[in-house]
This record gives structure tokens, sequence and C-alpha cells, in this order.
């Protein structure tokens, strides 16, 4: 019996190490074979319980089955041992660098001038003006006449204006959207008018075309300090700064009483350095009450009903919102300038 | 309008400082473009004299001076002085030891090659007192030994530019700014004293008004035995350069003295070159004029001219004629104050490309009362200044035509409608009568007058201006605009354009933004079929022709990139282009991509393979998938595209736009270093969508079947998958092709088409029978139609 007993110890210690030594899944099949197979070490064991007296055969059973459990349990634990080096191994090898740029990440972007009128447009929806739009070939009639400016007016002059023909120019301004709404439709009036618009001017500062958002506002009870209100808190909006403003009088042939808006300087808060011209000032937008002149040239009662106006320039405020110094820059299209909005 | 502090400060001189004063006027509307002290930048600076000028020993060009600058220093300073003009007995401007010039520079002792100078004798230019740096300044031999040289050249000024509205023709003049800054500081206006001068001569000539309309006024006096050696004194030149006029002679600067002063244009002719007399009249077609600047113009009959009996003398209210004006040797002057009408004078210079200090005047207005003053004070001065005997002031007047004062009426309750502010009575008419108005009360406002010099004043809203800008508009409250709460319309089936930048956006363009006008020769080669609308005046021939598409812009901002070593260009641009091919001229809604170079930007983990136009189509695909409508593409040949890659879009049987490569040949031509593909799309083809509108949903299991047909290598895919949609007993949920095959084991000229089908009944599962059947006769339809054949 105790010989017995020494051979099931030294079958397990013997699992132990033969077990202990495998490094590969299927050596190990071949080992267990050789403990638990039907041929195996712990399997003749069992087999010599035959020879025992009856009253042994149980005892030595239950030690032959420990043994078995202890050895399966060393194979389990190998097994496992083994599979997660497996895994262990595969992940190592699936390992990748994940600062690499992934695919097809490239955007490309709106322009900076459409950013900053998408921006005008969505400050004056919420307040429901609707966008309109009108043509840039424009006649006479819309872009001067009905805004009361009338043949020969100094302020024609100033205007530098494209002309196709003596009736048609492109237009040098959006106001005569103004007058196209107003043909159309009868107040309360709420719109804003993006757009091209053109002078016969180039230089460092000015661009034969660039854009201007025009904004009307016609209703029974419109005043001059409303414009004020709504102009001021655009420019705070559009900044997103509490910028300070400044009405000053100026003179648009359709608009009475005018003004030229100016905000603080959004580069030096105002101490004046080189983008305000050590004003401490930008001027950003023209405005005015819509002269009575407008409103008799589209059948609208000025008695009735009043309103204003304002026009502003949009390559302008982006420079401002975005430090771009130089206008020219908008119009050449280098991606590598257009990229910076994106 | 450029004016000499000083000068305005003789008429108003409020307690405040230049930037007080500048700001005052910015802020009521005479908006102060720049201003600048004269004297700001030097100091240090004395009147001296060149008591010797001898030649240095070591250097040809530098002389060693000898300068009194009297009480400044105990001693004569030794100066070296390099300047040609350096020479005894004149005066000098000295710039002492520590004296400060422009720029910062100090003058410290020196020595030049050997010989030590105490000084520098300074140019104009070093004073930046004007350009000439030939040699030093001279002064005037009475200038005062050792005066300091600001004060002596009365720097102690600042010339402030105005950048004056077009309404404000009265402010052309220092009365009318003087007026406007006793307004805005309530401090007093000392109006010139305009005295009345008594004829000594009999002599008068005859004036006679043909076109009253236009000049309804006209003064005329005669000016005999004038000092032709008399000199423009210093006072006046001083004043009349601060103002931005050239002193020229002492009549013109005594005519433009006037002007400047009271805003009010004079000119002065040559009696002897005047025949008979003087005739306002509107000029006849072609008439020829040669004007003081030499040029010979050919005037049209809407130009009112000075005419005398025989030939025209000048152009009315812009500039007089080369042979009738001022000369050196002119001994005796025909004075001329005029009333011209605005709209007469109007355009006119610009008509015949002038600009002058009177024309400006006269387009935007003069003041119609003041023709006698102007040329009374004008008559004085000359007297004064050039001697002669001034003959009787002759007037010819149309007072049919001649202005009168307005009479307007301000309602107290309109000023609180348009304005939104409540004024109190007595700040209305206190402001409104320093503005010069004549108030009287009635019952709901005021009856006002205005003043002839306020010619800009034609009604209630405009004197609400006055009134709210005289307050100050920032001294106004702001308020929020209150409206009804009202919902606006937002069409569902509408696509906006921001919707249509983002796809594209998102697959990777740049938004363009080019002029609208282009090069007439690029625009041809991109359009050959269209001859584009060209402007009148362009800025230049480069930008000479209204787009008959997006093209000419696109391909300049590639070309601009691929030449500053971009790889990859993908733009687009949405705008007008205007279509000059119909009767009536079309301004259509555009949109227009182009992309050239790589596919893909340059990365370990993508191809360098350039793109083609199938990158193009996909990019395409996904803007027209905005809308839920169909479109077809159809092959097409353009001049501009490659024969082989062209393809027309259209919806509803309309072409609504292109895509192609740009044809080799082209591409060349411009210069273009990538292959490029183009699409154009009018806007209108996708602005609208259809509302989703619901059919219920198959419960029956869909089935697939592949096929591949040989066909010709002309076949289009588009054409085999209609044919099957068709032919397809409606069952064809979904048919596209999966491979092309060309090459080994086909015919040339041949190409496999594989083709999967799937297919679903909406009530019943498909037997396979039927789908077999349908198969059957979609093959035979497919060999028939298209001369197909199954690949085995």
């Amino acid at each position: 019996m105790a010989d017995q007993d020494t051979s099931l110890e030294a079958i397990i210690e013997q699992a132990e190490q033969e077990i202990g030594a495998i490094e590969k899944l299927p050596e190990l099949d071949q080992v267990k074979a050789k403990f638990v197979g039907k041929k195996g070490l712990i399997t003749a064991q069992m087999q010599q319980m035959a020879k025992l007296p009856a009253e042994e055969k149980p005892k030595f059973g239950a030690k032959v089955n420990q043994a078995k459990q202890a050895v399966f349990k060393i194979i389990e634990a190998k097994q496992k041992e083994l599979k997660d080096a497996q895994i262990a191994a595969k992940l190592a090898q699936e390992t990748i660098d994940v600062t690499l740029a992934g695919r097809n990440v490239s955007r490309g972007g709106v322009h900076p001038v459409n950013r900053t009128l998408e921006r005008i447009e969505s400050y004056f929806s919420q307040m429901g003006f609707e966008v309109s739009e009108g043509p840039e070939i424009e006649d006479d009639f819309h872009n001067f006449t009905a805004l009361n400016i009338p043949d020969h007016h100094p302020a024609r002059a100033m205007h530098d204006t494209f002309y196709i023909d003596s009736e048609r120019l492109l237009r040098t301004h959006t106001s005569p959207v103004q007058i196209r709404v107003m043909e159309q439709q009868k107040p309360p009036l709420r719109i804003i008018a993006p757009g091209r618009v053109y002078r016969c001017d180039s230089d460092l500062t000015h661009t034969p075309m660039f854009h201007q958002v025009e904004g009307l506002l016609v209703d029974e009870s419109t005043t001059f300090i409303d414009l004020k209100g709504i102009l001021d808190e655009f420019l705070k909006q559009f900044f997103e700064k509490d910028v300070k403003t400044r009405f000053r009088p100026s003179y648009f042939p359709f608009t009475e009483p005018s003004a030229e808006v100016d905000v603080e300087c959004v580069s030096c808060g105002g101490d004046g350095c080189r983008v305000c011209s050590k004003t401490g000032w930008l001027e950003v937008l023209g405005c005015g009450m819509v002269h009575p002149n407008v409103l008799k040239a589209v059948n609208i009662d000025s008695e009735k009903y009043t309103g204003f106006a304002f026009g502003m320039g949009v390559e302008r405020l982006t420079m401002l919102r975005y430090g771009v110094n130089d206008l020219r820059l908008f119009f050449e299209n280098d991606i590598n300038f257009l990229r910076q909005f994106n | 309008m450029k004016f000499s502090e000083n000068w305005l400060r003789e008429w108003v001189n409020p307690d405040i400082s230049t930037e007080e004063l500048v700001e005052k006027l910015t802020m009521a509307g005479l908006e102060v473009d720049a201003f600048d002290f004269l004297g700001d930048n030097f100091s240090g600076i004395v009147v001296g004299e060149i008591l010797e000028a001898e030649q240095h020993p070591d250097a040809d060009k530098l002389r060693v001076c000898t300068v009194n600058v009297g009480d400044r220093s105990d001693e004569d300073l030794q100066i070296i002085c390099g300047a040609p003009n350096a020479r005894k007995g004149i005066k000098v401007a000295v710039a002492m030891i520590g004296a400060i010039l422009p720029g910062d520079f100090k003058i410290k002792k020196a020595k030049l090659r050997g010989v030590a100078s105490f000084g520098m004798l300074c140019s104009s230019k070093e004073l930046n007192l004007g350009e000439d740096h030939d040699g030093i300044m001279e002064l005037p031999v009475d200038a005062p030994l050792g005066q300091d040289f600001v004060e002596f050249m009365q720097l102690n000024d600042t010339e402030i530019e105005v950048d004056l509205t077009p309404n404000r023709g009265d402010c052309l003049g220092i009365r009318g700014i003087a007026r406007e800054v006793g307004v805005l500081t309530q401090a007093e206006v000392n109006e010139v004293r305009v005295n009345s001068i008594e004829a000594t001569i009999t002599d008068v000539l005859p004036i006679e008004l043909s076109a009253p309309q236009a000049c309804p006024r006209y003064l005329g006096r005669v000016i005999q035995g004038i000092n032709p050696s008399a000199k423009t004194p210093d006072w006046m030149v001083r004043k009349i350069e601060r103002s931005g006029i050239r002193s020229i002679d002492p009549v013109v600067d005594i005519t433009n003295y006037v002007l400047l002063e009271l805003g009010h244009p004079m000119h002065a002719f040559d009696l002897n070159n005047i025949d008979g007399g003087i005739d306002v009249r509107m000029a006849k077609q072609g008439e020829k004029l040669t004007l003081l600047d030499g040029q010979e113009v050919k005037l049209s009959d809407d130009t009112l001219m000075i005419a005398d009996h025989k030939k025209p003398l000048a152009i009315a209210g812009v500039m007089g004629g080369e042979f009738s004006g001022i000369n050196a040797a002119t001994k005796d002057v025909f004075l001329e104050s005029a009333y011209f009408d605005q709209v007469a004078i109007a355009g006119r210079a610009r008509q015949y490309g002038l600009h002058t200090d009177a024309s400006h005047r006269y387009e935007r207005g003069v003041d119609f009362e003041l023709q006698g003053t102007a040329m009374e004070r004008a008559t004085e001065l000359l007297l004064e200044i050039v001697g002669g005997e001034a003959g009787e002031i002759i007037e010819a007047v149309n007072t049919e035509y001649l202005p009168t004062k307005r009479s307007l009426v301000l309602r107290r309750a309109r000023i609180e409608r348009l304005v939104g502010f409540a004024f109190e009575d007595a700040q209305v008419e206190d402001i409104l009568t320093r503005l010069g108005l004549e108030l009287s009360a009635n019952a709901e406002g005021w009856d006002v007058i205005v003043p002839s010099f306020r010619f800009d004043i034609d009604n209630e809203e405009s004197l609400i201006e006055e009134l709210v800008r005289v307050y100050g508009y920032n001294n106004l409250p702001m308020r929020k605009p209150v409206a009804e709460m009202t919902m606006y319309r937002q069409p569902e089936d509408r696509v906006w354009k921001n919707q249509m930048r983002e796809v594209l956006v998102d697959r990777g363009y740049q938004e363009a933004i080019t002029y609208s006008f282009v090069e007439p020769e690029l625009q041809k080669k991109l359009q050959p079929d269209q001859e584009p609308l060209p402007l009148l005046n362009p800025i230049s021939s480069e930008l000479g022709v209204m787009r008959t598409n997006l093209l000419a812009g696109l391909v300049q901002a590639a070309k601009f990139n691929l030449n500053r070593q971009q790889t990859r260009v993908r733009l687009f641009e949405l705008g007008l282009r205007f279509d000059n091919s119909g009767a009536a001229l079309a301004q259509i809604p555009t949109i227009a991509g182009l992309i050239a170079g790589s596919r893909a930007a340059e990365q370990w983990n993508a191809s360098a393979d350039k793109v083609d136009f199938y990158d193009l189509k996909g990019d395409l695909e996904s803007v027209l998938s905005l809308t839920n409508m169909s479109y077809q593409f159809e092959p097409t040949t353009m001049e501009i595209l490659h024969p082989g890659q062209a393809a027309v879009i259209k919806a509803d049987d309309k072409t609504v736009g292109y895509l192609g490569k740009i044809h080799p040949k082209l591409q060349q031509e411009l210069g273009l270093e990538e292959e490029s593909f183009v699409f154009q799309l009018d806007l209108e083809a996708i602005s609208e969508r259809q509302l989703p509108e619901f059919t219920p949903l198959s419960k029956f299991p869909s089935i697939r079947r592949d096929i591949a047909l040989v066909v010709d290598d002309s076949i289009k895919g588009g054409e085999l998958i209609d044919f099957i949609v068709k032919n397809g007993a409606d069952l064809m949920t979904d048919v596209r092709i999966f491979d092309i095959y060309k090459g080994e084991h086909l015919e040339a000229g041949k190409k496999s088409v594989a083709l999967a089908m799937t297919m679903q009944h909406p009530e019943k599962t498909l037997e396979d029978s039927e789908i077999n059947a349908v198969m059957d006769t979609l093959i035979q339809g497919l060999e028939s139609r298209f001369a197909a054949s199954l690949r085995s």
C-alpha cells in the first residue's frame, strides 16, 4: 500500500515537472495522454486496483482519483497559462502606431467672407429678418434714382460705378435690394440682403469687388434709437465682446438722419494702434432712417411707416474679427490662406 | 476740405484744444481725416544770416560758413554746409547745437574733413516743409535775425483735413466751418467785416444771362490798372497753402483766398481779352475751348459757359480758358462772382475729366445770397494788394430762377416719431436757432425759415437730423426694437446654400470667391460659344468682361495654387454667371467646382493616385443627393472638355449643368500643370427637394441575382441599368454594376459588365420559377437591345 502511495506521489511530481516544462499547446495534449490517457500512468495505477484486496479497493480508488484530479489541475493551469500567452503574443503582434494620421481626414472650408456672412445672417435671422437677394447687374433706377440719388448727384461720383451701358451698371451697394423688396412687399418688413458689390477702385485697401450686407426694417413705430439699439447689440454679439460703439452723423442720400457707426478698436481696446490709425475707433457700418423720398418711390406712406436701413462691409468685419491684414488675400484664393478658416 | 487751425481761430476761438476741436467736428459729422501740427517735430532752429561762405580747404563741395544768429549766440557760428546755394548775404534756417529736426535727429557739434561745424543750415525737406532738397531754404531778407524759426514761419499751426459729406457744401470754406464750430461750442463767431467798395471808375461790361435757369445771378466788376509786379503777402500765401492750394499770382491767389474763406468760387479774367461783354449761355455742340490747363475740349450743349460776344471764355463753375485768364502782364481785370445752379454744374467737370476747387463747390451748392459779399471781399483784397481802381458791381439777375429761402414745417410729434426721443421745446428752439434757422412756434411745432447758406436743409427730416446731430447722436438712448412675434416661413422643400457648401466642404473642398469680371480671352477660351458682356469702364483689361461661367476664376485660382507647390486642389464657388446669349441678359445663380492633383492628401496610408472623372462625379452626386430628385448624366461633347470624359447633367430632360475633364489641349493653353476636372451646375436645379413620402416596407425576403454581360465597349453602364430597371417587372429594388473587365479572354472592343440585381415583391415571397422567368426575359431583352451575351 505504501509503495503504491509512493508511486502515485511520484506520478504527480513527474506530471508537475513535465507539464511545467511545456511551451506549446499541442505538446500539452501529448503529455496529457501520457498521464491521464487510456494508456496513461494514472490509468495504469487504476488497473492495479484489481490486484488489491476488496477492502482496500475503495481507499485506493479514492487516492488514484485524487491523483488524477491533481494532474488535471496541473494540466488546466498550464493550458490557461499557454492560452493567455498566445493571446498576449497575438495582441503584441497587432499593436500599431496610434499616432499616425487616420484615413481621408481632410475636410475643406467655407470662404472666410462667407463664414462672416453666415454669422451675420444668423444673428439677424433670429430676429425675424429674412434674407433677400437681388441682381448684381442693376439698372440705374434701383441703384441710384430710387435711392434718392438723382442724376449728377455728387454721391454718384463717389460711387466709382462700373457701367455696362447707359442704363445698366454693376450695383455699387446692396441698397437696391431694399427697393426691390419694397416694390414687392408691404410693411412690416424685416430683411437683410447680403451680396457682392462693385466699385471701380483698386489699391491696397480697395478691391473692385467686395461684399456688403444691407439691412432694412420698416414698421409703424421704428425709430432712430431702435436703430442704435439693434446695431449696438449686433456689434457686441459679432465680436463676442462688450465693445463700445459710437454713432457719428454722416450722409447717405437714402437715409435721414444718417450715421456712421464706429466700434472701439478690437485690436487695441481703444488705446490707439496701427489698425485704428491711432484713433481708438474703427468705422464698421453706415446706417440711418429711410429717407421719405425712398419710401415715396415705392409707394409706402412715410407718415404711417418709418424704417431704418444699415449697410456693412463684410471684408472689413472679417479682417477685424480674424486679424487679416491684407484685403486682397480674400480674392487670391490661396489654399494656405483659405485653410486657416477651416 | 483742408484748412489752417489758426485761420479758423481768427473766426472762432473756443477755449478747447486742437484734439477736442477735432473730436467735436468729427462727432458732428464733419469727419476729420487727419490733423498735422506743423511745428511739431523740430525745435532749436533760428533765423540766421550767412556772413561769409568760404571754400572748405579739403572738400570741393563743402563751404565753411560764418553765420550770424543775432542774440542767440555771442559769437558768429562756424557751420559747414554742402548746399550749392549757401552764399554770403542770404538769410537761412539755422539748426543750432542741440536742435531737434524731424525724425528726432539731434544736431551735435561735428567735424567735417577736419573743420569744426557748430550747427546745420536746413533745407525745406529737412524740415518737412517741402520736397526741395537741392539747397538750403532761403528766407526773406527782412527775416529778423535770431528769431525762432517756428515763430517766424508761424508754424504753431495745425493743418486740419475734414472729409466733408456731399451735403455739407456750406462747410467748404472757413466761414462755414467757423459757424459750425460756433454752434457746437457756443463760442462767438467773428464774421469778417466786408466793406462796400466805392467805385472810382465808371467802366462796366454788359452781362447777359442767356441760360437763366442755370445761372440766375452773375456779378461782374472791372478793376483797372493793377500792379502786375505786386507779390502776394506772406500771410495769404501761408493760409492758402495750408489749405492745399498753391500760390500762383496775387489775383488768382485772392480769388482762391475768397473761395477758401467764404466758400464761394470767384474767377478773374483779363479785361482786355473780353470782346464786347459777357454772355452766360449754354455751349453750342462741338464748340471748342482751350482751358487753363492747356487742354482743348470740345463742349457739348449741356455745358454752361461764360462767353463774350465773339468766343467762349470759360466753362462756368469749372475752369477758365487759357486765353482769357490772368497773366503776368495783366493790368485790367474783370472779376466774376456768380451763382450757378447745382444741377447745371453737377457732372460737368467729370464729363471733361476735370475736378477743380470751383466745380467741387458748385456741384455741392453755394450760398445763393453770397455773390455780392464775395465780390466786395475780393475787391477789397485786390485793391489792398495789387492796387488799381474799381468800377461798380454789375449785377445781372433773374429772380424767377434764383432760389429763395426755404420755409419748412417741423412737427413736435414727428421728432419723437422718427427719433424715439422727446425733446423739450426749448432744446429744439435753442439748437435750431444756433444753426441760423428762424423759428416761429405754431400749434404742432414750428414754422422754420432756412438761411441761404444751409441749402441742404430741404425737408422735415433734415431739420430733425440737424437737431439730433447737434444734440449728439451718442447722447440719445438706445432701445431694442419691439415687433410682433411672428413665425417665418421655413419651406422644408428648400435646399439652402449653406447645405450645398457643407457637402463639398465635407468632401475636402475649399470655397473660393473670385471676381465676377474676368479676362475676355480667358473667358472665350472657357466658353467659346458665348460673347461675354463687356464693361464700359473696366478697372483693367484683365477684368474686362462679365463671366459667362464660373470656370475662369476657378482655373486661375487652381493655377495660383498649383504654381505654389500645392499638389492637391479642390475648389468650388457659388455665384452668378452672366449669360448674354438670349434676348435678355440672364444672371444665373451657379455652383461650380474644380479638382486637380492627387486624390488624397499625401499620407502614409493613402495612394498617390491622381483624381479622375469619377472622383468629381462622386462629389457632384453628393451635392445632387441633397435633393431626392433623379438626374441623368449623358455623354456630351463640349469644346472645352475631353471628348471621352464629358457629360451633361439633366433633370427632367432639361440640361442643368455639365462635368468633365478639361480638354488636354486647353489644359496646355491655360498653363494648368495638372489634369483638371470641372463641373458647373445651375443652383436652381438643386434648390428644391421632394418631401419624403412613405411607402410600406415589404415583409418578404429579397433575392439577389448576379450576371456578367459581354457587350461592346461603347455601351454605357447607365443604359444597361436603366434597361434592367424598366424591364424588371417592377421587382428591381436595386441594380448596380460591381465590376467591369476588359482584356484577356475577351475580344478586343468588348467588355464584361458584372451586374447585381436585387428583387423583392411587396406582397409575397418570390419563387425561383418567377425569378427565372424575369431573368430570362431580361437576358433576351439585353441580347437584342445591346447585342449582349452572358459571359460564361
